[in-house]
């Protein structure tokens, strides 16, 4: 039996406890199925062509020498795709266009970035189908490519999407795909109020999610014309729907089987492999599997966006911000959709600022399509805007939390988009982290220095379907379509524990196929033990409901005279009447048959999450390379119904960022050729690049769902770069303005000011 | 009256107005009402019978599953934002 | 290609296979063997998920070739449980809640068991070190270290075996 370690609130028996997980013996022994670990017999394997170029015109094909070749059963190209309709569907977390997504699948007319799939092959091994890769003839007329959005947005660069327009500039072809405007206020009158003013202009690179399991995917097609994907996915009803909308097929004709998944953070919500698997699978009549390698990985999946962002903030000389205004460009990659929207709605969001200007623009490069990546947007967005703050804070002799708790957002207060909030928790976790013994510790030594930064994220409610079925010994199953990917199978297992007052091990979790459940969102947003944890609750209360009254049956009584409480049944008129769900179960049968309880949402009262972090660091002034001495976040969660794994995602989270802020970065050259696809040089964090990671999980309860759960998924990731910035700036005395902050960058601007001090009589004193 | 209040973009064509006061029972509604006031406005928030899958509409403080068809109270704010996806 | 009989000890068992010259040892566990808990990561030996123990030693097997095996011991994260049992690392690491996704799990036990073969009282440090070439994406390492500590203290005290899978860590 699990045992109970901490209950951090007396009304929860199983909430708010560290069971076991129960996915974790598997996971330990190496029995988890991944979709890489699937075969079929009769399988093939199917592999990629990709461009060599960043930005060319395909002027032809020839895939005669790769079909002779022995064992190759077949090769399609983007003309084996129908051309999807150049318009927003909504489908999945957000809209795709599905001209767009098919375009990228394999490319049609243009290739617009290195790695850009040209042509797909199945044969009987991989070795010949790499083989065949080799006698594939792609004649390509070489364009320029566009790398960066400041060269994207210039007036004279070259078009990567002849038909792109945007609603601002008519009929002009342009790299610019949206600009998004938020406006608040009276942003003159506002600046004309403050006393203290920064302006500030940052820059970030395109990083990675760097999920270790590769995408995957393998499909069979039945001459009953009924596809079956199976495939590591965050989304499998987006694999679905995307699926079916690249091929031109219906969406009912394809189920997806989603396996174990090997971390996606944003970047397994859309599909790669799995329509060109589906659709060798049909061309074939055998099962296809893909898988593709780190290189593809980095190249071609996607990554998040670089950008390059400018801040002007001013307060009074009291530390009342008086006005802001954002200006961001982010690097959409090859087809519209960066999360620029996401982090014009994020960059503010913290802080109540009567004037806000935020300018937002979605821009096209020569690069791979961006995609989702934990807290989209708002990690680059913070990183500039929470530098400013922290000026703006020691600009006015105030701690920077002190700074931070007098402008916070709270209840009642408009988010930058407009809504005023319900309960929030923001300045709570300033709090947490004013009074954690990290903070109140000294920091002593050179070069060493303390930076503190926050964060917001929305979080998403969206649909979720969750069943409840109770077996003849008494447990129950807890059946749902959302993909776990960090415990969430132990969060809803404990829910329905919860509610049916039984022990967490009586009730075993797991996730379905899209046959086999109804249409569940994508496990991204922070929402599964919130959405589909909100379902979990309602069919669990579904199932207490029947089994009342089947326990009034045998009470011979009214349901609504029967009482439930930790798991039993009692008669309200005659309590000594009374029967656990265990016995309760096995008469069942007697009583009208099996008990399933179902619940599906469109779940609303999402509740937003925010995070602060104190980090420690050590630069070393003659290599550059920061050290991350001490680490500690506090995140509201609302409720932590399993603080392992929300501590699990606090800590993860909080790496991500730090790699964001220190070394990860897509190096391209001239030519637009990735030059650091592979895990070496493209630059995570190992265990001995972080100290232990103190986690403070905040619980100020989201009145809109049942447990008082928000997601905390995300927000972790977005406080560490400026968190780390402010913390070189005290360390050393540099406000770095661009990521990552590596050794070679921030070394040169060592070296920049230690020439200024010795020109300047006037830097040196300052020094 | 329900309280909409306009975005950035499209104050343009209601001019200059970020706050609109109108009748209506659900979101379509207003946005009919909207788009009886400003003409172009409802355009750029519907599309085939739907609001666009680009914008989110919070209603109180909330933001709306129901679309078109989202109630709102006699009191309501409503906001229309951009929609985003999370990771 | 011509395939080569290749006979070696694998988790204390005898293995035969046939395997092509360029197969790597990754491939033969996971496609020839289906021995599928050691991953692919990357097949360049920067992330660690297929580490296993050949002869001894810690190893990427995706940098071993399978014909380099040949009458080797090699030890996978399938042999680490003894039958249903799991060993203290296994324990340490579902009571700690020392993963998320999961999929460097296996290569991170097996690191973690070549470190403890030899130091069976390892400091943080040296625990950081030792796992230095095995990424985690999900958790940020902190609660694998403390696994492997108290693993090592575990193990140290001969209470590993003593305590079934299920059980949950004591208040």
């Amino acid at each position: 039996m699990a045992t109970v370690t901490n209950t951090s609130n007396g009304t929860y028996k199983v909430v708010g406890t560290r069971p076991l997980r129960p996915d974790g013996v598997d996971k330990v022994t190496g029995r988890a199925k991944y979709g890489a670990d699937y075969s079929l017999p009769g399988m093939l394997h199917g592999k990629v062509l990709r461009s060599p170029h960043a930005h060319a015109r395909i002027k032809a094909i020839n895939v005669e020498k790769a079909l002779k070749l022995a064992g190759v059963k077949a090769i399609v190209t983007g003309r084996d795709l129908p051309e999807g309709e150049n318009k927003s569907v909504p489908l999945g977390e957000m809209s795709v266009n599905p001209r767009h997504l098919g375009h990228n699948i394999l490319a049609r007319d243009k290739v617009l970035y290195q790695g850009h799939a040209v042509a797909a092959v199945a044969a009987v091994t991989p070795y010949i189908a790499e083989q065949a890769l080799e006698l594939i003839e792609v004649e390509y007329e070489v364009l320029p490519p566009v790398m960066t959005v400041d060269e994207a947005m210039a007036s004279t660069a070259p078009i990567l999407d002849p038909e792109l327009r945007n609603e601002e500039l008519g009929d002009q072809p342009t790299n610019i795909a949206k600009h998004t405007q938020l406006k608040r206020g009276d942003i003159e009158a506002g600046f004309k109020s403050a006393e203290i003013v920064i302006e500030r202009e940052f820059r970030t690179a395109m990083v990675h999610q760097g999920y270790i399991e590769p995408h995957n995917a393998l499909a069979t097609y039945g001459s009953d014309g009924r596809g079956t994907i199976y495939c590591s996915t965050q989304g499998p009803f987006e694999v679905r729907g995307m699926s079916a909308a690249v091929l031109g097929i219906s969406p009912g004709s394809i189920k997806v089987v989603p396996a174990e998944i090997g971390g996606g953070f944003g970047g397994k919500t859309t599909v790669y492999l799995e329509p060109l698997a589906l659709l060798l699978a049909m061309k074939t009549g055998r099962p296809v599997k893909m898988v593709m390698t780190r290189a593809e990985v980095l190249r071609a999946s996607g990554p998040t966006s670089g950008s390059h962002i400018k801040v002007k903030m001013g307060c009074t000389r009291q530390g009342t911000i008086t006005a802001a205004h954002v200006w961001l460009a982010y690097e959409a990659g090859a087809f519209p959709g960066s999360p620029v929207a996401a982090a014009a709605m994020t960059v503010l969001a913290p802080y109540a600022i009567p004037n806000v200007l935020i300018d937002a623009y979605d821009v096209l490069v020569n690069r791979p399509k961006t995609a989702a990546y934990r807290a989209p947007g708002a990690t680059n967005a913070a990183f500039a805007a929470e530098s400013v703050v922290d000026e703006l804070a020691e600009r006015c002799g105030l701690d920077p939390l002190d700074f931070r708790i007098l402008n916070g957002s709270h209840e009642g207060t408009p988010h930058p988009a407009g809504p005023p909030y319900k309960r929030i928790g923001f300045i709570e976790t300033c709090e947490a982290i004013k009074n954690s013994a990290h903070y109140k510790s000294p920091l002593k030594g050179a070069n060493r220095g303390r930076g503190v930064a926050s964060g917001f994220w929305f979080n998403a409610g969206m649909q979720s379907v969750a069943m409840v079925h109770v077996h003849a010994d008494g447990t129950a199953s807890v059946v749902t379509g959302s993909p776990d990917i960090g415990g969430s199978r132990a969060s809803c297992a404990m829910i329905a524990a919860e509610v049916l007052g039984v022990d967490v091990d009586q009730v075993r979790p797991m996730v379905t196929d899209t046959d086999a459940i109804g249409h569940t969102d994508v496990t991204g947003g922070s929402r599964v033990t919130f959405a589909t944890g909100m379902a979990v609750f309602q069919a669990a209360e579904d199932v207490v409901r029947q089994l009342k009254e089947r326990a009034a049956k045998l009470f011979e009584c009214k349901p609504d005279e029967v009482e439930f409480r930790a798991g039993t049944f009692a008669a309200k008129s005659n309590p000594s009447t009374s029967i656990t769900i265990k016995d309760l179960a096995k008469r069942l049968p007697r009583t009208g048959g099996p008990v399933t309880g179902r619940a599906a949402v469109n779940a609303r009262g999402v509740g937003p999450a925010f995070a602060t972090a104190c980090i420690d660091v050590e630069v070393d002034p003659e290599t550059g390379k920061v050290e991350i001495l001490r680490c500690t976040i506090a995140q509201d969660a609302g409720k932590a119904i399993h603080p392992s794994y929300v501590e699990g995602q606090m800590q993860g989270g909080t790496a991500q960022g730090v790699g964001w802020a220190l070394n990860e970065e897509y190096v391209y050259d001239s030519q637009g050729r990735l030059l650091n696809s592979g895990l070496l040089d493209y630059r995570m964090p190992t265990c001995p690049d972080l100290p232990m990671m103190e986690p403070i999980i905040v619980e100020v309860p989201n009145p809109g769902h049942p447990l008082g759960v928000r997601g905390v998924g995300e927000v972790s990731i977005v406080p560490p770069p400026a968190a780390i910035a402010n913390a070189i700036y005290r360390a050393v005395g540099i406000r770095m303005t661009e990521l990552p902050m590596s050794p070679p960058r921030l070394l040169k601007a060592i070296l920049a000011r230690r020439a200024e001090d010795r020109t300047s009589p006037a830097a040196a004193a300052r020094a | 009256m329900a309280k909409v209040f306009i975005p950035a973009q499209m104050r343009k064509l209601c001019g200059g107005q970020d706050v609109a006061v109108l009748d209506g029972t659900t979101v379509g509604e207003l946005i009919e009402g909207l788009g009886r006031r400003f003409p172009g406005v409802s355009a750029l928030l519907v599309e085939a019978g739907d609001l666009r899958p680009s914008i989110a509409v919070s209603v109180d403080g909330e933001i709306a599953t129901g679309g078109l068809l989202e109630r709102v109270g006699p009191n309501s704010e409503v906001h229309f934002i951009p929609a985003i996806g999370g990771g | 290609m011509a395939k080569t009989r290749i006979e070696a000890t694998i988790n204390g068992e005898p293995v035969e296979f046939l395997c092509e010259p360029r197969q790597s040892l990754l491939e033969v566990l996971r496609d020839v063997l289906n021995l599928t808990g050691t991953k692919e990561g990357c097949l360049t030996g920067d992330c660690g998920a297929c580490s296993v123990i050949l002869n001894g030693r810690l190893v990427c097997s995706c940098l071993v070739l399978g014909l380099e095996v040949a009458g080797a011991t090699v030890e996978t994260v399938e042999g680490l449980a003894a039958g249903t049992e799991l060993v203290p690392l296994q324990q340490a690491f579902l009571q700690q809640a020392a993963l998320q996704c999961g999929i460097c799990t296996p290569g991170f036990l097996v690191a973690a068991k070549a470190l403890l073969d030899s130091n069976p009282n390892p400091s943080e440090t040296e625990i950081r070190y030792a796992l230095a070439g095995n990424l985690c994406r999900c958790t940020g390492y902190d609660k694998i270290v403390r696994a492997v500590m108290d693993a090592a203290a575990l193990m140290r005290q001969g209470q590993g075996r003593a305590s079934s899978p299920m059980q949950g860590r004591e208040a």
